[in-house]
């Protein structure tokens, strides 16, 4: 299979401190990429490098072929890098940050007079062009940043966190974008904090303290979670948190809304203890098996690691 | 159980803008309340009327039995207030930026020192008392943002877009924080974008353009709200499968979700013949089901059908 974005052995050390260690990616060609992990994980390191602009302490990566190392210039000309904070310029217009942009990428005059009126219909902002940037609504911001990242046609795009302050019609629109992208021959590579994003990847890594930790497709690291979530709704969720919180085999509890979620390796076990504390309580409840989310299994994962490394908190 | 929080019609308006339009609700003691809505919607603006920074042109409210207008200055030392940007000091240390909120709500030494510790353990900050902000990762920022905001015992506690761009681990241990104030007494008063934020609720008002659309609990709104059926497709063509689905008149709406599709359609709808328009049309079917709405499809469909009314879609 062929792989467009690759890592070998990836590291960068901030003073003692490894932000990235040892990292090894494969992206395949034509795919959206994700990126997951709590904050410090070292995804930012990560993107910067692969663009790069940040040199790795050893280790290498290559784009398209491209050694990120030796021929970073080279790299340059062929992805788009949508930072998290990318600076659009508040004070010229929506077409006005296009073109400057286009003269930055050094795009002929007259296809990037073509590619900004393809880009301003792509992204359905064709009606607010002539608006200041600072005028734009969040998501709309977005939408012109990423924009101004494919004026000269890149065909990786790397996007750190894009949708963060961004609300869910606007977010929907944005990813549409992405899948269209993807169709049209880009490799994409996203990081994000939110798992129901992450779920829209074609494979997502996990990653955790400079390296990942898993890598697979969503759905597949969903199926291979082997633990189970129940889910209990009781008049008073609060003693219920407290009765499951007594449980020997409950792993992990905690209230969502009106929902008290147990994880636990042994459902009939669990089932059969809350049942009895919440009856001796009198309480009027149901319990139910749920499938578990991306962000259930994230979360898990993430803090069995850290549990390893640090020691149980609380 | 008692309000504590009445607010009746509400209304802000900036030169001819309308930025809340005649807005009323309640939040009962001890709950947690979300207005959810997209940027722009006015969710600040309820807020810093709440919190008695701003006027509202018309309308009144009451906080746990004062009024807002007449008694800004009672109420002050009772509500607590985070807000989107976490107001800490970068360059003081954790315990620093405690001592400086503590001073302002002239909190007596002893009882501060109490506070203190009790604040550290809460936010999983002790052993970092010493420790720059500026250092700290966004979900240690948080907490401490939160711990200042309620070093003064307050009754009522208003955060405005609370964990933006924290991780999903930061982001339950912030959410165990709140269930426990709640727990104690303390209102509860949320404004998010976010759905998984909004799921946390107890009860949520869905805000847009400065109207109230939707005033329920989070499973009633995914119970009453959208007339038709949400369908999860899976298919090898994601968007053309989307394409072609918008194309049939008892499709109401389809949007990438998830690694598949949302699509609403008509309540009587046969799932078989979905599939058959769908295999038969080159997008094949891996898996069909009826699931029951997210939060997300409910403000999807608040937003669309707003849009729809007002012409801006058809």
């Amino acid at each position: 299979m062929e792989h467009d974005i690759q890592t070998f052995s990836l590291v960068k050390k901030f003073g003692d401190v490894p932000a990235v260690d040892n990292l090894n990616i494969n992206v395949r060609k034509n795919t959206i990429y994700g990126l997951v992990g709590p904050d410090g994980a070292g995804k930012t390191t990560t993107m910067r490098m692969l663009c790069s602009l940040l040199k790795p302490d050893s280790g290498t990566g290559k784009i398209g072929g491209h050694d990120i190392v030796k021929d970073s210039e080279e790299i340059k000309k062929h992805i788009g890098y949508m930072p998290q904070k990318f600076s659009l310029y508040g004070d010229l217009t929506v077409i006005e940050n296009l073109e400057f942009y286009s003269e930055i990428y050094q795009v002929p005059k007259r296809e990037s007079k073509e590619k900004i009126q393809f880009l301003l219909e792509f992204s359905n902002l064709k009606n607010h062009s002539y608006k200041l940037a600072d005028q734009l609504s969040g998501g709309m911001k977005q939408k012109l940043a990423l924009s101004c990242n494919l004026i000269h046609t890149p065909k990786y795009l790397f996007l750190d966190e894009p949708t963060i302050g961004v609300d869910p019609v606007a977010r929907r629109e944005l990813w549409k974008i992405l899948f269209d992208l993807r169709e049209q021959g880009v490799t994409i590579f996203v990081s994000t904090p939110y798992m129901d994003e992450a779920e829209r990847c074609d494979e997502i890594g996990l990653m955790y303290s400079g390296s990942i930790i898993k890598n697979d497709r969503p759905d597949n690291i969903i199926r291979d979670f082997g633990k189970h979530i129940l889910c209990v709704v009781s008049d008073d969720s609060y003693a219920a948190r407290e009765a499951a919180l007594g449980i020997a085999s409950a792993e992990d509890v905690y209230l969502l809304g009106e929902e008290l979620h147990v994880i636990s390796d042994n459902i009939e076990i669990i089932r059969r203890e809350l049942e009895q504390l919440l009856k001796s309580m009198n309480a009027d409840y149901t319990i139910n098996e749920i499938t578990p989310t991306l962000e259930d299994v994230f979360v898990n994962i993430v803090k069995s690691r850290t549990e390893m490394t640090y020691g149980k908190r609380n | 159980m008692e309000n504590a929080i009445e607010i009746r019609n509400f209304t802000k308006l900036f030169g001819e803008f309308v930025a809340v339009n005649n807005v009323s609700f309640d939040v009962k003691k001890g709950e947690v309340f979300g207005f959810l809505g997209p940027n722009g919607s006015g969710k600040t603006t309820v807020i810093r009327m709440i919190l008695g920074l701003l006027n509202p042109t018309s309308g009144s409210g009451h906080i746990l039995g004062c009024d807002i207008a007449q008694d800004r200055e009672k109420l002050r030392s009772r509500i607590g207030y985070m807000s989107q940007k976490f107001s800490l000091y970068e360059e003081l240390t954790v315990e620093e930026n405690l001592d400086f909120y503590g001073g302002i709500y002239c909190i007596p030494n002893n009882k501060l020192k109490e506070k203190k510790k009790e604040i550290l353990i809460m936010a999983d900050l002790k052993g970092r008392e010493k420790m720059i902000v500026s250092n700290l990762s966004g979900g240690w920022k948080q907490r401490l943002a939160l711990g200042c905001s309620i070093i003064h015992d307050p009754e009522i506690l208003l955060l405005d877009e609370p964990t933006g761009g924290v991780d999903p681990i930061a982001r339950r241990q912030f959410w165990d924080i709140i269930y426990n104030l709640s727990k104690q007494g303390v209102t509860i008063l949320v404004t998010t974008h976010y759905m998984d934020e909004a799921e946390h609720c107890n009860s949520i008002g869905f805000l847009y353009y400065g109207n109230i659309l939707s005033l329920d609990t989070p499973n009633n709104m995914k119970e009453k709200i959208i007339d038709g059926q949400i369908v999860e497709i899976k298919s090898d063509k994601t968007l053309k499968a989307i394409e072609l689905l918008k194309k049939k008149d008892y499709v109401k709406d389809a949007s990438v979700y998830g690694a598949g599709i949302h699509a609403m359609v008509e309540k009587n709808t046969e799932l078989d013949d979905l599939v058959l328009y769908l295999n038969g049309n080159d997008a094949v079917v891996h898996s069909i089901r009826k699931v029951k709405p997210t939060l997300e499809d409910v403000f999807v469909f608040l937003v669309e059908s707003e849009k729809r009314k007002n012409g801006v879609i058809k």
